[in-house]
């Protein structure tokens, strides 16, 4: 594939926040200590008046969204996907998700590719936390280009959503002047009828350089992109099992509760098929470059393409 | 206070008392001891103090209402009904299946609730939210909310308690139920949350101490909340555990237990007595 230009979506994300203020009035942000991090900084340096630094207390920041919610605003709430969906889960399930309240939840640095920071810091366990609240949407973007268009989503859909971004830079291979984004449709990238990859967020790019390589070697792979692991749009994944006969599913995230399970809960009721699942295995992280932990961790092409080859010799 | 509203609060503050009991003896469960402890001041606020309306609860403008220490349900349940929300005989239905009334406030299907809470430690930061709010647009209403002595053991109401003191919300008016119970023993003992002022005191906000069952001694606190600016304010209120009900005064045990027939019956006589004095008074 041709060199694309990189950005992490967390730059999306004070961005597109900051370019949207002037359309939604009703637009006020909130962090907790993380601005220049979360990059809710751009927005706070354009509407100093519609941001609200709550210092370092993520629990008290969802309380403060949910009040701000329940009085008619739409507050971004802004933390590390580590303290967003980790420590204040709790306030998220009972003050935002129980009375249904309009409070979007801009979690960045999420997963493994924190890098650095290590272990403490690398949430791989908050898609698994997110989605087992009633009503919640649960979106990760895979680029650039899909998280602007899912920040306006959410701004648009009333309800409590949970938004998920990165800290590396990874390739934008979305077409900004065609893409349309759809709360809950996956996207269908390639055809395929051998094999279907279900990715979401920075393995979605993944996916696509592993049918490249599948492709030159007989395989023909399907990728999916699912955006929107919350409501799960079942029915491309069951049309893609039923046509392939095969699932292998790639996130930065636990292989506990995250795309894959959700993958399986459905597949396993509606077509049961063989799912092999790429994500983080039941491990915890620790420090080193973004980029060389993927790899090692298998978040990346080569391990699909070592995966989906060992799983086709199972079929 | 006029003698004439003081008598009128003290009648409605009984009916609440009759209310909370209904409720919890006919769900065999709930929180009676933190309920008639706070039933002045709830009396109080919706019938003399803050601006709602019952026939439109969701009109914007109004002041909003968080029951921090939401076990307490039933208190806020009563008080609503006597202020006509909807109709007392509801609140036989507290903690059934298909009634409304939840084990906890649910602001999605229960008129005049502002605000979900029950999970301690939460519903003071909604309340910061709502009082921020306003700030940030100019609104007029006022929040106010009700926390337990036992719940400021929580870490997430200093939380707020930083916060609101930073973002100077002179719109919100914080009562703690200095009630000195919580269900493992008294207060001081199990982890203690004194000074209760001092605390407050240190975290930005203006104090004010109250008795929770003198309407004099309330009204007075709550008319010295609206001169103060640039700060929230706090109201630590002495109150009675289980007040009004003679055998659940004082008693942690009435925290969370539910009266039996013979106990639901000795309630409701000492209640109607004292409700009948107060009326022969009249």
């Amino acid at each position: 594939m041709a060199e694309l230009i990189k950005k992490a979506t967390r730059e999306s994300y004070g961005e597109t926040l900051a370019e949207l203020g002037d359309k939604y009035e009703n637009l006020y942000v909130l962090d907790a200590d993380l601005a220049a991090a979360t990059k809710t900084g751009i927005f706070k340096k354009k509407f100093p008046d519609r941001h609200i630094d709550c210092g370092i207390q993520e629990a008290n920041m969802m309380g403060v969204a949910a009040g701000l919610a329940a009085t008619g605003k739409i507050p971004f709430a802004s933390s590390f996907a580590m303290f967003a969906a980790g420590r204040a889960y709790e306030i998220v399930r009972n003050s935002i998700g129980y009375p249904h309240l309009n409070v979007k939840i801009g979690a960045t640095h999420a997963g493994i590719s924190v890098g650095e920071d290590g272990a403490t810091h690398q949430c791989n366990e908050d898609i698994a936390l997110m989605r087992t609240i009633p009503g919640m949407t649960v979106i990760n973007p895979a680029d650039d280009v899909e998280a602007r268009a899912a920040i306006e989503a959410a701004i648009q859909y009333v309800g409590p959503v949970y938004m998920r971004f990165g800290r590396l830079a990874t390739p934008i291979f979305n077409d900004k002047e065609t893409y349309k984004f759809e709360l809950g449709k996956g996207v269908q990238l390639t055809e395929g009828s051998d094999v279907t990859i279900v990715a979401t967020g920075l393995l979605v790019y993944e996916a696509l350089v592993a049918a490249e390589q599948l492709k030159n070697d007989g395989i023909s792979t399907r990728v999916i992109n699912i955006h929107t692991i919350k409501p799960l749009d079942e029915e491309i994944i069951v049309k893609a099992a039923r046509e392939t006969g095969l699932v292998v599913t790639a996130e930065e995230h636990s292989v506990i509760g995250g795309l894959g399970s959700a993958v399986c809960d459905t597949l396993s009721a509606n077509c049961p098929t063989k799912v092999v699942k790429i994500g983080v295995n039941d491990v915890f992280g620790y420090s080193g470059p973004a980029v060389q932990l993927l790899k090692e961790f298998g978040l990346c092409s080569e391990n699909i393409v070592a995966t989906v080859k060992e799983a086709m010799r199972g079929k | 206070m006029d003698e004439l509203l003081k008598k009128q609060l003290s009648i409605t503050a009984c009916k609440v008392r009759m209310g909370i009991i209904e409720g919890v003896y006919n769900a065999k469960s709930g929180h009676p001891g933190g309920s008639l402890s706070i039933a002045d001041l709830l009396t109080y606020l919706y019938f003399a103090k803050i601006n709602v309306y019952p026939d439109k609860p969701d009109l914007p403008d109004r002041d909003r209402f968080v029951l921090s220490k939401g076990h307490t349900a039933p208190a806020l349940y009563s008080t609503l009904a006597n202020r006509g929300y909807f109709d007392v005989e509801e609140l036989k239905g507290l903690r059934h299946v298909g009634s409304m009334l939840q084990g906890h406030p649910d602001m999605k299907h229960i008129p005049g609730v502002d605000m979900s809470s029950g999970s301690l430690g939460q519903g003071i930061s909604a309340a910061c939210g709502m009082a921020l709010s306003a700030k940030l647009t100019n609104d007029t209403y006022r929040v106010y909310s009700v926390l337990g002595d036992g719940e400021i053991e929580e870490g997430q109401v200093w939380e707020a308690a930083m916060f609101a003191a930073q973002q100077k919300l002179d719109n919100l008016v914080a009562i703690v139920d200095n009630n000195g119970l919580q269900i493992d023993g008294k207060i001081s003992d199990v982890c203690s949350p004194y000074p209760i002022t001092d605390k407050f005191s240190a975290f930005g906000w203006h104090v004010i101490a109250m008795d929770a069952h003198d309407f004099d001694s309330m009204d007075a606190a709550f008319k010295e909340a609206e001169t103060v600016v640039n700060q929230p304010v706090v109201i630590v209120m002495s109150s009675v555990k289980g007040k009004g009900v003679s055998f659940m005064e004082n008693q942690v045990s009435w925290h969370g237990t539910a009266p039996n027939k013979e106990q639901y019956e000795q309630a409701m006589s000492e209640l109607q007595a004292q409700l009948a004095e107060l009326e022969t008074e009249e």
